[in-house]
């Protein structure tokens, strides 16, 4: 994909929202400048902190699953024990939505950063540890035994072998997940908190009937997501150069 | 400097590929282990490498009962032994970081060991400098196994264990690249073993061909070829009777 492809696609969206905007003619939906002249003014006033905090959430969140959930799924995939024991365990869990989870996490955990990182954790923990798993238990045998013979042991494997072998399949997990993890965000960031973008976005929505603001805390949150993901891809091509040459 | 003593090999529940099977070879020489598919040559080379443990019997080396990869034996095979993630240069000094990662254990590195940045010169001898920052899936078939080849080098091994290493390649580059290991081979004084299905193959490369049959495999059949590798060998009379020999033998067997 190249960068101005890109650029002239959101261009047109913002050209689509401008004519849905014209048509509506209503406070509930402003146009893009409008949303824009705000969003600069907003920033000064909170927007930014909102912002901060939203990030460091779903940070948080990423790494600790990153840190947790790669080992693991390196162990079980390099392990035939392992991964009879734990795979089936891992199946049933896997297809939970952990959304549901936000009341109850909410209970245990109160309402602290602590659930609202932990709740992005379940949804990222479980895509990087089947993914890692599978990318593990797909290294071709081959290239096990020739580092083998040139006198690898078990830890030079995962150093050599396995580690960056699953690099690519802890990025392709965040990336699937990115757009789950900031809807869960949201949501948990709608209860016992003030401060993130989901609470913003609520409040001047549904409080004070600042539209404009509204619509400017759901541009943070789309640029928050959209950060995100950019980021992943470079990080991609940037460490996993091999995938990109033909 | 191979010794295998009654050797006894069987995977679980399959009847055995080795009974009571029995083979010596000598340094610095060049054998090619043939048969066809299923008759345990693959598994006799891993045997060799350290990677299989026989049942009953013994193998030593250099005297040492083998239990585990000995860092002196290099092992190549037919492919997906490179790192796809690692450039060739990295490819071929990835032994020499093993090495470096373990120390001088004398586990998985001999004691004494000193990492020795021959990278650069293996990579010129094979004709890799060209391509020594390309990963692999950017170059030849070839050029792959020139790849392991130099990797296996760089650790200065005494034997050298091919898994039919130039049976995806095609016949030019095939012929190539058994003319390098017999050059290899002489200058480094290396005890070749070879496994192919390829009975040219086989006489191109084996001064000693062990052809191998529908297992269990008891008694080591052998055919002396001392002219392998010299020039004109391929074209010769005796190439070509041995290559008749080896055929209907084979043929006898699977009929």
């Amino acid at each position: 994909m190249k960068r101005r492809d890109v650029l002239l696609a959101a261009l047109g969206l913002i050209i689509v929202w401008q004519i849905a905007a014209l048509i509506v003619n209503r406070s509930i939906l402003p146009a893009p400048w409008d949303v824009f002249i705000v969003f600069i003014e907003e920033l000064g006033k909170g927007l930014l902190i909102h912002f901060g905090v939203s990030l460091w959430r779903v940070t948080a969140g990423m790494l600790i699953s990153v840190l947790v959930a790669a080992p693991a799924g390196l162990a079980i995939g390099a392990s035939k024990t392992a991964n009879r024991l734990l795979s089936p365990i891992i199946y049933l869990l896997y297809p939970i939505p952990k959304v549901v989870f936000v009341p109850v996490v909410l209970l245990f955990l109160g309402i602290g950063d602590t659930a609202k990182i932990t709740l992005i954790f379940l949804i990222l923990f479980f895509q990087i540890i089947v993914l890692v798993r599978d990318q593990a238990v797909g290294i071709p045998p081959q290239l096990l035994q020739s580092l083998q013979s040139l006198g690898a042991g078990r830890r030079a494997l995962f150093r050599f072998v396995y580690l960056p072998a699953s690099l690519p399949a802890i990025l392709t997990a965040l990336r699937q997940s990115i757009g789950t993890a900031v809807a869960v965000l949201y949501i948990s960031e709608l209860f016992a908190t003030k401060y993130g973008l989901g609470y913003y976005i609520y409040y001047n929505g549904s409080t004070l009937f600042n539209y404009p603001a509204m619509y400017a805390g759901v541009v943070a949150m789309s640029l928050l997501g959209l950060g995100m993901y950019f980021g992943v891809d470079w990080l991609e091509r940037k460490w996993c150069r091999w995938k990109f040459v033909s | 400097m191979i010794a295998i003593n009654s050797l006894t090999f069987a995977y679980p529940h399959a009847s055995p590929l080795f009974e009571n099977f029995s083979l010596s070879i000598s340094r610095g020489e060049t054998w090619a282990i043939l048969g066809p598919s299923g008759c345990g040559k693959t598994t006799l080379l891993y045997l060799l490498a350290g990677l299989r443990q026989p049942i009953k019997g013994e193998i030593k080396i250099d005297g040492e009962l083998l239990a585990r990869p000995r860092p002196r034996s290099g092992l190549i095979l037919q492919d997906y032994g490179l790192l796809p993630w690692s450039s060739v240069h990295e490819n071929v000094g990835l032994g020499i970081q093993v090495r470096k990662f373990y120390g001088a254990d004398g586990k998985h590195t001999p004691e004494n060991y000193l990492p020795k940045e021959n990278v650069n010169h293996w990579l010129q001898r094979l004709g890799l400098g060209e391509v020594e920052d390309k990963f692999p899936s950017q170059i030849s078939g070839g050029q792959r196994q020139r790849t392991a080849i130099a990797r296996t080098l760089a650790l200065e091994p005494d034997l050298l264990l091919m898994d039919e290493p130039f049976s995806s390649l095609d016949a030019i580059t095939r012929e190539d690249l058994q003319n390098l290991t017999h050059s290899l081979c002489s200058e480094q004084n290396l005890t070749l073993v070879i496994v192919t299905h390829a009975i040219e193959e086989a006489v191109a490369l084996g001064k000693k061909i062990l052809l191998l049959s529908d297992a269990p495999n008891q008694n080591a059949k052998v055919f002396e070829n001392p002219s392998a590798g010299q020039s004109g060998h391929r074209t010769s009379q005796e190439y070509r009777e041995l290559c008749n020999v080896l055929w209907k033998d084979m043929q006898r067997e699977t009929a």
